[in-house]
Protein backbone atom coordinates (compact mmCIF):
# COMPACT_ATOMS: atom_id res chain seq x y z
CA UNK A 1 0.00 0.00 0.00
CA UNK A 2 1.45 3.31 -0.98
CA UNK A 3 -1.18 5.76 0.17
CA UNK A 4 -0.96 7.27 3.64
CA UNK A 5 -3.30 5.81 6.21
CA UNK A 6 -5.15 8.69 7.87
CA UNK A 7 -7.11 8.47 11.10
CA UNK A 8 -8.62 11.36 12.99
CA UNK A 9 -8.61 10.38 16.65
CA UNK A 10 -10.07 13.54 18.21
CA UNK A 11 -10.04 17.30 17.77
CA UNK A 12 -7.33 18.03 20.29
CA UNK A 13 -3.58 18.36 19.99
CA UNK A 14 -1.50 15.20 20.32
CA UNK A 15 1.88 16.04 21.76
CA UNK A 16 3.29 12.53 21.45
CA UNK A 17 2.35 9.01 20.40
CA UNK A 18 3.91 5.57 20.68
CA UNK A 19 3.22 2.11 19.29
CA UNK A 20 4.12 -1.12 21.03
CA UNK A 21 6.48 -3.65 19.45
CA UNK A 22 3.93 -5.44 17.23
CA UNK A 23 2.06 -2.19 16.43
CA UNK A 24 -1.22 -3.49 17.89
CA UNK A 25 -1.40 -0.91 20.67
CA UNK A 26 -1.18 2.84 20.23
CA UNK A 27 -0.75 5.32 23.07
CA UNK A 28 -1.49 8.99 22.43
CA UNK A 29 -1.53 11.95 24.75
CA UNK A 30 -4.78 13.84 25.20
CA UNK A 31 -4.76 16.76 27.61
CA UNK A 32 -4.10 15.36 31.10
CA UNK A 33 -4.53 11.72 30.08
CA UNK A 34 -3.05 9.13 27.81
CA UNK A 35 -5.44 7.16 25.63
CA UNK A 36 -4.72 3.62 24.50
CA UNK A 37 -6.07 2.54 21.14
CA UNK A 38 -6.07 -0.88 19.54
CA UNK A 39 -6.01 -1.56 15.83
CA UNK A 40 -9.39 -2.52 14.41
CA UNK A 41 -9.40 -2.97 10.67
CA UNK A 42 -8.40 0.34 9.17
CA UNK A 43 -9.10 2.40 12.23
CA UNK A 44 -8.31 2.56 15.91
CA UNK A 45 -10.70 1.89 18.78
CA UNK A 46 -10.30 3.37 22.21
CA UNK A 47 -9.45 0.66 24.69
CA UNK A 48 -8.24 2.30 27.84
CA UNK A 49 -7.45 5.62 29.43
CA UNK A 50 -4.47 6.21 31.67
CA UNK A 51 -5.45 8.84 34.21
CA UNK A 52 -2.85 9.95 36.68
CA UNK A 53 -1.47 13.33 35.69
CA UNK A 54 -3.09 16.61 36.59
CA UNK A 55 -1.52 18.78 33.89
CA UNK A 56 -0.93 18.42 30.16
CA UNK A 57 0.82 15.16 29.33
CA UNK A 58 3.80 16.11 27.21
CA UNK A 59 5.26 12.78 26.20
CA UNK A 60 4.63 9.04 26.17
CA UNK A 61 6.78 6.07 25.24
CA UNK A 62 6.28 2.32 25.11
CA UNK A 63 9.29 0.09 25.49
CA UNK A 64 9.38 -2.49 22.70
CA UNK A 65 11.23 -4.86 25.05
CA UNK A 66 9.06 -4.86 28.18
CA UNK A 67 5.82 -3.27 26.93
CA UNK A 68 5.85 -0.83 29.83
CA UNK A 69 4.49 2.66 29.19
CA UNK A 70 6.15 5.74 30.58
CA UNK A 71 4.41 9.12 30.56
CA UNK A 72 5.51 12.55 31.68
CA UNK A 73 3.62 15.75 32.14
CA UNK A 74 3.81 19.43 32.92
CA UNK A 75 2.83 18.54 36.51
CA UNK A 76 6.56 17.65 36.99
CA UNK A 77 5.94 13.93 37.32
CA UNK A 78 6.56 10.81 35.33
CA UNK A 79 4.61 7.57 35.69
CA UNK A 80 5.54 4.05 34.63
CA UNK A 81 2.48 1.96 33.70
CA UNK A 82 2.69 -1.81 33.88
CA UNK A 83 0.04 -4.17 32.55
CA UNK A 84 -1.61 -6.29 35.23
CA UNK A 85 -3.00 -9.78 34.75
CA UNK A 86 -6.60 -8.52 34.45
CA UNK A 87 -5.76 -6.19 31.58
CA UNK A 88 -5.60 -2.97 33.58
CA UNK A 89 -2.58 -0.71 33.90
CA UNK A 90 -0.87 -0.03 37.20
CA UNK A 91 0.94 3.31 37.57
CA UNK A 92 4.13 3.75 39.56
CA UNK A 93 5.30 7.24 40.39
CA UNK A 94 8.91 7.94 39.51
CA UNK A 95 11.08 9.94 41.90
CA UNK A 96 12.03 12.55 39.34
CA UNK A 97 13.00 15.28 41.81
CA UNK A 98 12.35 17.89 39.13
CA UNK A 99 10.70 21.18 40.05
CA UNK A 100 9.58 22.22 36.57
CA UNK A 101 7.56 20.67 33.78
CA UNK A 102 8.78 17.36 32.36
CA UNK A 103 8.89 17.83 28.59
CA UNK A 104 10.06 14.64 26.92
CA UNK A 105 10.56 11.00 27.86
CA UNK A 106 12.15 8.07 26.04
CA UNK A 107 13.01 4.50 27.07
CA UNK A 108 16.56 3.40 26.45
CA UNK A 109 16.76 0.71 23.74
CA UNK A 110 17.48 -2.02 26.34
CA UNK A 111 14.53 -0.77 28.50
CA UNK A 112 16.60 -0.62 31.67
CA UNK A 113 16.44 3.17 31.94
CA UNK A 114 14.55 6.12 30.63
CA UNK A 115 15.45 9.77 30.23
CA UNK A 116 13.14 12.66 31.11
CA UNK A 117 13.90 16.11 29.75
CA UNK A 118 12.55 19.03 31.72
CA UNK A 119 12.18 22.74 32.13
CA UNK A 120 14.31 22.59 35.27
CA UNK A 121 17.43 22.71 33.07
CA UNK A 122 18.06 19.05 33.80
CA UNK A 123 17.62 15.60 32.38
CA UNK A 124 16.58 12.88 34.81
CA UNK A 125 17.98 9.46 34.00
CA UNK A 126 15.65 7.01 35.72
CA UNK A 127 16.34 3.38 36.57
CA UNK A 128 14.71 0.74 38.70
CA UNK A 129 16.12 0.11 42.15
CA UNK A 130 15.36 -3.47 43.09
CA UNK A 131 15.97 -3.19 46.85
CA UNK A 132 13.55 -0.27 47.28
CA UNK A 133 11.19 -1.40 44.51
CA UNK A 134 10.84 1.99 42.83
CA UNK A 135 12.18 4.07 39.99
CA UNK A 136 14.87 6.53 41.04
CA UNK A 137 16.67 9.16 39.01
CA UNK A 138 20.05 10.74 38.58
CA UNK A 139 20.26 14.22 37.10
CA UNK A 140 22.33 15.50 34.22
CA UNK A 141 22.57 19.20 34.91
CA UNK A 142 25.92 20.57 34.05
CA UNK A 143 26.05 22.50 30.81
CA UNK A 144 22.26 22.68 30.31
CA UNK A 145 21.15 26.29 30.50
CA UNK A 146 17.54 26.06 29.43
CA UNK A 147 14.55 23.77 28.91
CA UNK A 148 15.32 20.42 27.29
CA UNK A 149 12.95 20.01 24.33
CA UNK A 150 13.88 16.49 23.25
CA UNK A 151 16.15 13.57 24.04
CA UNK A 152 17.26 10.57 21.99
CA UNK A 153 19.10 7.40 22.91
CA UNK A 154 22.15 5.92 21.23
CA UNK A 155 21.66 2.21 20.37
CA UNK A 156 24.14 1.29 23.13
CA UNK A 157 21.73 2.67 25.78
CA UNK A 158 24.47 4.73 27.41
CA UNK A 159 24.86 7.77 25.22
CA UNK A 160 22.03 10.27 25.22
CA UNK A 161 21.47 13.25 22.95
CA UNK A 162 19.48 16.26 24.09
CA UNK A 163 18.31 19.39 22.32
CA UNK A 164 17.32 22.46 24.28
CA UNK A 165 16.14 26.04 23.98
CA UNK A 166 19.66 27.36 24.60
CA UNK A 167 20.37 26.49 20.92
CA UNK A 168 22.60 23.54 21.76
CA UNK A 169 22.42 19.87 20.92
CA UNK A 170 24.53 17.85 23.32
CA UNK A 171 25.62 14.25 23.68
CA UNK A 172 25.90 12.99 27.25
CA UNK A 173 26.89 9.78 28.91
CA UNK A 174 24.20 8.29 31.13
CA UNK A 175 26.32 5.40 32.37
CA UNK A 176 25.00 4.14 35.70
CA UNK A 177 27.10 1.71 37.68
CA UNK A 178 25.25 -1.47 38.46
CA UNK A 179 22.65 -0.94 35.76
CA UNK A 180 24.73 -0.68 32.62
CA UNK A 181 27.49 -2.91 31.40
CA UNK A 182 30.58 -1.12 30.27
CA UNK A 183 29.80 -0.05 26.70
CA UNK A 184 32.12 -0.67 23.78
CA UNK A 185 34.04 2.46 22.80
CA UNK A 186 32.36 4.52 20.10
CA UNK A 187 33.41 7.54 18.08
CA UNK A 188 31.67 9.65 20.73
CA UNK A 189 33.83 8.50 23.64
CA UNK A 190 35.73 5.63 25.26
CA UNK A 191 35.74 6.02 29.04
CA UNK A 192 32.50 7.72 29.82
CA UNK A 193 31.39 8.15 33.45
CA UNK A 194 27.96 9.65 34.17
CA UNK A 195 27.37 13.20 32.91
CA UNK A 196 30.40 13.25 30.56
CA UNK A 197 29.68 15.70 27.74
CA UNK A 198 30.73 13.82 24.60
CA UNK A 199 29.73 16.54 22.18
CA UNK A 200 28.23 19.98 22.20
CA UNK A 201 26.95 21.53 18.99
CA UNK A 202 25.40 24.96 18.54
CA UNK A 203 22.88 26.10 16.00
CA UNK A 204 24.51 28.94 14.07
CA UNK A 205 21.58 31.31 14.20
CA UNK A 206 20.82 30.56 17.84
CA UNK A 207 17.55 28.76 17.15
CA UNK A 208 16.00 26.43 19.71
CA UNK A 209 16.91 22.81 19.04
CA UNK A 210 13.50 21.13 18.72
CA UNK A 211 14.52 17.57 17.88
CA UNK A 212 17.54 15.30 18.08
CA UNK A 213 18.06 11.75 16.90
CA UNK A 214 20.89 9.26 16.49
CA UNK A 215 21.23 7.38 13.23
CA UNK A 216 20.51 3.60 13.42
CA UNK A 217 24.21 2.84 13.90
CA UNK A 218 24.59 5.66 16.39
CA UNK A 219 27.49 7.16 14.48
CA UNK A 220 25.65 10.24 13.29
CA UNK A 221 23.59 12.77 15.18
CA UNK A 222 20.88 14.82 13.52
CA UNK A 223 19.18 17.82 15.05
CA UNK A 224 16.51 20.23 13.83
CA UNK A 225 16.43 23.82 15.00
CA UNK A 226 14.05 26.74 14.86
CA UNK A 227 15.90 28.38 11.95
CA UNK A 228 14.33 25.67 9.70
CA UNK A 229 17.62 23.84 9.41
CA UNK A 230 18.61 20.23 9.95
CA UNK A 231 22.19 19.62 11.09
CA UNK A 232 24.10 16.35 10.79
CA UNK A 233 27.13 15.69 12.98
CA UNK A 234 29.68 12.99 12.12
CA UNK A 235 32.06 12.46 15.06
CA UNK A 236 35.65 11.48 14.31
CA UNK A 237 37.18 10.19 17.53
CA UNK A 238 36.73 10.81 21.25
CA UNK A 239 37.65 14.37 22.26
CA UNK A 240 38.41 15.34 18.69
CA UNK A 241 36.46 17.85 16.64
CA UNK A 242 33.82 16.11 14.52
CA UNK A 243 34.66 14.80 11.07
CA UNK A 244 31.88 16.79 9.48
CA UNK A 245 29.08 19.07 10.61
CA UNK A 246 26.60 19.56 7.77
CA UNK A 247 23.78 22.06 8.06
CA UNK A 248 20.95 21.90 5.56
CA UNK A 249 18.94 25.11 5.51
CA UNK A 250 15.49 24.99 3.99
CA UNK A 251 12.95 27.56 2.86
CA UNK A 252 10.27 25.86 4.97
CA UNK A 253 8.89 26.61 8.41
CA UNK A 254 10.80 25.09 11.36
CA UNK A 255 10.92 21.34 11.87
CA UNK A 256 10.03 20.08 15.34
CA UNK A 257 10.56 16.34 14.96
CA UNK A 258 12.78 13.98 13.04
CA UNK A 259 13.35 10.28 12.60
CA UNK A 260 16.02 8.31 10.75
CA UNK A 261 14.87 5.95 7.99
CA UNK A 262 18.29 4.48 7.26
CA UNK A 263 21.91 5.61 7.51
CA UNK A 264 21.50 7.97 4.55
CA UNK A 265 17.92 9.16 4.90
CA UNK A 266 15.89 10.91 7.55
CA UNK A 267 12.43 12.38 7.69
CA UNK A 268 11.53 15.63 9.43
CA UNK A 269 8.19 17.27 10.11
CA UNK A 270 7.03 20.48 11.68
CA UNK A 271 5.10 23.66 11.17
CA UNK A 272 4.72 23.13 7.43
CA UNK A 273 2.42 20.16 8.20
CA UNK A 274 4.23 17.85 5.78
CA UNK A 275 6.99 15.29 6.35
CA UNK A 276 10.13 15.99 4.34
CA UNK A 277 12.85 13.47 3.51
CA UNK A 278 16.51 14.46 3.65
CA UNK A 279 19.18 12.38 1.93
CA UNK A 280 22.95 12.38 1.96
CA UNK A 281 26.13 11.10 3.53
CA UNK A 282 29.25 12.48 5.13
CA UNK A 283 30.10 14.46 1.98
CA UNK A 284 26.83 16.39 1.94
CA UNK A 285 23.11 16.35 2.62
CA UNK A 286 20.14 17.81 0.81
CA UNK A 287 16.39 18.13 1.17
CA UNK A 288 15.20 15.42 -1.22
CA UNK A 289 11.41 15.44 -1.40
CA UNK A 290 8.25 16.01 0.56
CA UNK A 291 6.25 12.89 1.35
CA UNK A 292 3.02 14.90 1.27
CA UNK A 293 3.71 17.70 -1.18
CA UNK A 294 0.71 20.05 -1.36
CA UNK A 295 1.89 21.65 -4.60
CA UNK A 296 1.72 18.32 -6.45
CA UNK A 297 -1.89 17.71 -5.58
CA UNK A 298 -4.56 18.50 -8.13
CA UNK A 299 -6.74 21.52 -7.77
CA UNK A 300 -9.32 20.47 -5.23
CA UNK A 301 -12.50 22.22 -4.24
CA UNK A 302 -11.96 25.20 -6.46
CA UNK A 303 -14.98 25.50 -8.69
CA UNK A 304 -15.22 28.84 -10.38
CA UNK A 305 -12.42 31.26 -10.02
CA UNK A 306 -12.93 34.46 -11.89
CA UNK A 307 -10.02 36.66 -12.83
CA UNK A 308 -11.70 39.56 -11.12
CA UNK A 309 -11.96 37.61 -7.89
CA UNK A 310 -8.33 36.58 -8.12
CA UNK A 311 -7.07 40.15 -8.56
CA UNK A 312 -9.40 41.29 -5.82
CA UNK A 313 -7.88 38.77 -3.44
CA UNK A 314 -4.37 39.75 -4.46
CA UNK A 315 -5.13 43.39 -3.97
CA UNK A 316 -7.08 43.12 -0.75
CA UNK A 317 -5.11 40.55 1.16
CA UNK A 318 -1.72 40.39 -0.51
CA UNK A 319 -2.40 36.76 -1.33
CA UNK A 320 -1.34 35.03 -4.50
CA UNK A 321 -3.98 32.37 -4.76
CA UNK A 322 -7.67 32.99 -4.95
CA UNK A 323 -8.51 29.75 -3.17
CA UNK A 324 -9.70 30.68 0.26
CA UNK A 325 -10.67 27.32 1.68
CA UNK A 326 -10.41 26.35 5.29
CA UNK A 327 -8.61 23.03 4.79
CA UNK A 328 -4.94 22.76 4.06
CA UNK A 329 -3.87 20.67 1.10
CA UNK A 330 -1.58 18.58 3.25
CA UNK A 331 -2.82 15.50 5.10
CA UNK A 332 -2.06 17.02 8.48
CA UNK A 333 -4.09 20.14 9.11
CA UNK A 334 -1.76 21.56 11.72
CA UNK A 335 1.81 21.25 12.95
CA UNK A 336 3.32 17.75 12.99
CA UNK A 337 4.73 17.20 16.46
CA UNK A 338 5.98 13.62 16.45
CA UNK A 339 7.28 11.30 13.77
CA UNK A 340 8.24 7.72 14.67
CA UNK A 341 9.32 4.70 12.66
CA UNK A 342 6.40 2.35 12.01
CA UNK A 343 7.39 -0.48 9.70
CA UNK A 344 10.74 -2.05 8.87
CA UNK A 345 13.91 -2.77 10.79
CA UNK A 346 15.99 0.05 12.27
CA UNK A 347 18.21 1.02 9.36
CA UNK A 348 15.57 0.21 6.79
CA UNK A 349 12.33 1.91 7.76
CA UNK A 350 9.65 1.77 5.06
CA UNK A 351 6.75 3.43 6.87
CA UNK A 352 6.57 6.01 9.60
CA UNK A 353 3.74 7.31 11.78
CA UNK A 354 3.12 10.95 12.54
CA UNK A 355 0.82 12.83 14.88
CA UNK A 356 0.22 16.51 15.26
CA UNK A 357 -1.76 19.33 16.76
CA UNK A 358 -4.72 18.43 14.53
CA UNK A 359 -5.42 15.16 16.39
CA UNK A 360 -4.67 12.95 13.40
CA UNK A 361 -2.43 9.93 13.25
CA UNK A 362 -1.09 9.24 9.78
CA UNK A 363 1.01 6.30 8.67
CA UNK A 364 3.04 7.47 5.71
CA UNK A 365 4.96 5.26 3.32
CA UNK A 366 8.51 6.42 2.79
CA UNK A 367 8.01 6.83 -0.95
CA UNK A 368 4.92 8.86 -1.83
CA UNK A 369 2.61 7.70 -4.58
CA UNK A 370 3.51 9.36 -7.83
CA UNK A 371 0.61 11.28 -9.28
CA UNK B 1 -6.46 50.99 -2.44
CA UNK B 2 -3.04 52.37 -3.14
CA UNK B 3 -0.38 50.39 -4.92
CA UNK B 4 2.04 50.43 -2.01
CA UNK B 5 -0.38 48.72 0.35
CA UNK B 6 -0.06 45.36 -1.37
CA UNK B 7 3.65 44.71 -0.79
CA UNK B 8 3.20 45.96 2.77
CA UNK B 9 0.41 43.49 3.49
CA UNK B 10 2.30 40.74 1.71
CA UNK B 11 5.32 41.35 3.91
CA UNK B 12 3.18 41.35 7.05
CA UNK B 13 1.50 38.14 5.91
CA UNK B 14 4.70 36.19 5.32
CA UNK B 15 6.30 37.50 8.52
CA UNK B 16 3.24 36.49 10.53
CA UNK B 17 3.10 33.05 8.92
CA UNK B 18 6.70 32.43 9.89
CA UNK B 19 6.28 33.93 13.35
CA UNK B 20 3.23 31.84 14.27
CA UNK B 21 5.34 28.68 14.65
CA UNK B 22 4.35 28.11 18.24
CA UNK B 23 4.56 25.12 20.53
CA UNK B 24 3.36 24.29 24.02
CA UNK B 25 6.00 25.46 26.47
CA UNK B 26 5.67 25.38 30.25
CA UNK B 27 7.28 28.15 32.25
CA UNK B 28 10.79 27.46 33.45
CA UNK B 29 10.70 30.23 36.04
CA UNK B 30 7.42 29.44 37.80
CA UNK B 31 6.47 25.96 38.91
CA UNK B 32 3.41 24.42 37.21
CA UNK B 33 2.72 27.55 35.19
CA UNK B 34 2.21 27.85 31.47
CA UNK B 35 2.09 31.50 30.50
CA UNK B 36 2.73 33.37 27.24
CA UNK B 37 6.48 33.91 27.35
CA UNK B 38 6.28 37.15 25.40
CA UNK B 39 4.14 38.64 28.17
CA UNK B 40 6.05 37.07 31.06
CA UNK B 41 9.38 38.09 29.56
CA UNK B 42 11.40 36.34 32.25
CA UNK B 43 13.11 33.80 30.03
CA UNK B 44 15.22 35.73 27.53
CA UNK B 45 16.37 32.69 25.54
CA UNK B 46 12.84 31.81 24.39
CA UNK B 47 12.12 35.31 23.08
CA UNK B 48 13.17 36.18 19.55
CA UNK B 49 14.19 39.56 18.21
CA UNK B 50 11.21 41.83 17.57
CA UNK B 51 10.44 42.86 14.02
CA UNK B 52 9.02 46.14 12.73
CA UNK B 53 7.42 46.40 9.30
CA UNK B 54 6.82 50.05 8.46
CA UNK B 55 5.05 51.47 5.45
CA UNK B 56 5.84 54.99 6.63
CA UNK B 57 6.33 56.66 10.00
CA UNK B 58 2.58 56.61 10.69
CA UNK B 59 1.79 53.07 9.66
CA UNK B 60 3.76 50.17 11.07
CA UNK B 61 3.46 46.70 12.54
CA UNK B 62 5.52 45.32 15.41
CA UNK B 63 5.82 41.54 15.66
CA UNK B 64 7.31 40.17 18.89
CA UNK B 65 7.80 36.41 18.89
CA UNK B 66 8.50 33.87 21.59
CA UNK B 67 8.38 30.09 21.74
CA UNK B 68 4.71 29.86 22.73
CA UNK B 69 3.19 33.21 21.87
CA UNK B 70 3.45 36.20 19.59
CA UNK B 71 2.34 39.77 20.03
CA UNK B 72 1.35 41.77 16.97
CA UNK B 73 0.95 45.52 17.42
CA UNK B 74 -0.43 47.81 14.75
CA UNK B 75 -0.06 51.56 14.41
CA UNK B 76 -2.90 52.86 12.30
CA UNK B 77 -2.53 55.79 9.95
CA UNK B 78 -3.51 59.08 11.62
CA UNK B 79 -3.03 62.01 9.26
CA UNK B 80 -4.72 64.69 11.32
CA UNK B 81 -6.38 65.44 14.64
CA UNK B 82 -9.77 64.08 13.59
CA UNK B 83 -8.30 60.72 12.54
CA UNK B 84 -6.37 60.61 15.78
CA UNK B 85 -9.57 60.97 17.80
CA UNK B 86 -11.44 58.52 15.60
CA UNK B 87 -8.73 55.85 15.91
CA UNK B 88 -8.55 56.32 19.65
CA UNK B 89 -12.31 55.96 20.12
CA UNK B 90 -12.61 53.07 17.69
CA UNK B 91 -9.81 51.09 19.34
CA UNK B 92 -11.30 51.78 22.75
CA UNK B 93 -14.57 50.34 21.49
CA UNK B 94 -12.81 47.19 20.28
CA UNK B 95 -10.56 46.58 23.27
CA UNK B 96 -13.48 46.87 25.67
CA UNK B 97 -14.95 43.87 23.86
CA UNK B 98 -11.63 42.01 23.74
CA UNK B 99 -13.00 38.68 24.99
CA UNK B 100 -15.18 38.43 21.90
CA UNK B 101 -12.14 38.65 19.65
CA UNK B 102 -10.10 35.93 21.44
CA UNK B 103 -6.71 37.18 20.25
CA UNK B 104 -7.19 40.87 21.02
CA UNK B 105 -5.08 42.28 23.81
CA UNK B 106 -6.84 44.61 26.22
CA UNK B 107 -4.06 47.16 26.18
CA UNK B 108 -1.94 48.10 23.20
CA UNK B 109 1.83 48.08 23.38
CA UNK B 110 3.28 51.56 23.94
CA UNK B 111 3.53 53.51 20.71
CA UNK B 112 0.91 51.43 18.92
CA UNK B 113 -2.86 51.64 18.63
CA UNK B 114 -3.90 48.02 18.97
CA UNK B 115 -2.21 44.74 19.91
CA UNK B 116 -3.04 41.10 19.34
CA UNK B 117 -1.70 38.26 21.46
CA UNK B 118 -1.67 34.84 19.81
CA UNK B 119 -0.64 31.86 21.95
CA UNK B 120 -0.11 28.20 21.11
CA UNK B 121 -3.60 27.50 22.47
CA UNK B 122 -5.07 29.74 19.78
CA UNK B 123 -3.14 28.02 17.01
CA UNK B 124 -4.26 24.65 18.38
CA UNK B 125 -7.93 25.63 18.30
CA UNK B 126 -7.94 27.80 15.19
CA UNK B 127 -6.47 27.57 11.73
CA UNK B 128 -3.20 29.38 11.47
CA UNK B 129 -3.73 30.81 8.00
CA UNK B 130 -7.15 32.06 9.06
CA UNK B 131 -5.60 33.86 12.03
CA UNK B 132 -3.19 35.55 9.64
CA UNK B 133 -6.08 36.36 7.31
CA UNK B 134 -7.96 37.92 10.21
CA UNK B 135 -5.13 40.29 11.07
CA UNK B 136 -4.53 41.26 7.45
CA UNK B 137 -8.25 41.78 6.95
CA UNK B 138 -8.37 43.93 10.08
CA UNK B 139 -5.44 46.06 8.87
CA UNK B 140 -7.01 46.72 5.52
CA UNK B 141 -10.53 47.31 6.85
CA UNK B 142 -9.57 49.62 9.68
CA UNK B 143 -8.05 52.18 7.32
CA UNK B 144 -11.16 52.11 5.21
CA UNK B 145 -13.36 52.40 8.27
CA UNK B 146 -11.47 55.38 9.65
CA UNK B 147 -11.51 57.31 6.38
CA UNK B 148 -15.21 56.55 5.95
CA UNK B 149 -15.92 57.80 9.44
CA UNK B 150 -13.88 60.90 8.74
CA UNK B 151 -15.82 61.63 5.57
CA UNK B 152 -19.08 61.07 7.40
CA UNK B 153 -17.95 63.33 10.23
CA UNK B 154 -16.97 66.10 7.82
CA UNK B 155 -20.26 65.81 5.97
CA UNK B 156 -22.13 65.89 9.24
CA UNK B 157 -20.14 68.92 10.44
CA UNK B 158 -20.93 70.77 7.25
CA UNK B 159 -24.60 69.91 7.54
CA UNK B 160 -24.74 70.95 11.18
CA UNK B 161 -22.92 74.19 10.49
CA UNK B 162 -25.31 75.00 7.68
CA UNK B 163 -28.33 74.15 9.80
CA UNK B 164 -27.15 76.32 12.62
CA UNK B 165 -26.04 79.20 10.50
CA UNK B 166 -29.20 79.33 8.32
CA UNK B 167 -31.32 81.27 10.88
CA UNK B 168 -28.42 83.63 11.44
CA UNK B 169 -28.22 84.40 7.76
CA UNK B 170 -32.00 84.81 7.37
CA UNK B 171 -32.40 87.17 10.34
CA UNK B 172 -29.34 89.23 9.67
CA UNK B 173 -29.12 88.66 5.97
CA UNK B 174 -28.01 92.18 5.23
CA UNK B 175 -25.30 92.12 7.84
CA UNK B 176 -23.96 88.75 6.71
CA UNK B 177 -23.95 89.90 3.12
CA UNK B 178 -22.12 93.08 4.01
CA UNK B 179 -19.45 91.03 5.81
CA UNK B 180 -18.99 89.40 2.55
Amino acid sequence: MTTPEINLLFHQPISDHAFNADRSLLAVTRENNVELFTRSGKGFTLKDELKGHDKTVTSVDISPVTGRIVTCSQDRNALVWEPTSDGAWKPTLVLLRLNRAATFVRWSPDASKFAVGSGARAIAICYFEEENDWWVSKHIKKPLRSTVLSVAWHPNSVLLAAGSTDAHARVFSSFIKGVDNKPAPTAWGERIPFNTVCGEFINNSGGWVHAVDFSPSGDTLAFAAHDSSVTLVYPSAPEQPPRAVITVTTPMLPFVTLAWLNENELVAGGHDCQPVVFQGDVSGWKMAYSVDDPSKKGEVGEGERSALNMFKQMDLKGKDAAADDSTLRTVHQNTIVTIRPYEGQPGNITKFSSTGVDGRIVIFPKIPRRA
Amino acid sequence: MSQSLRPYLKCVRSSLTAAISLSNFASQTAERHNAPEIEAGRTPEVILNPLVIARNENEKVLIETSINSIRVSIKIKQADEIEHILVHKFMRFLTQRAENFFILRRKPVKGYDISFLITNFHTEAMLKHKLVDFIIHFMEEVDKEISEMKLFLNARARFVAEAFLTPVSSFHGAAVLSWG
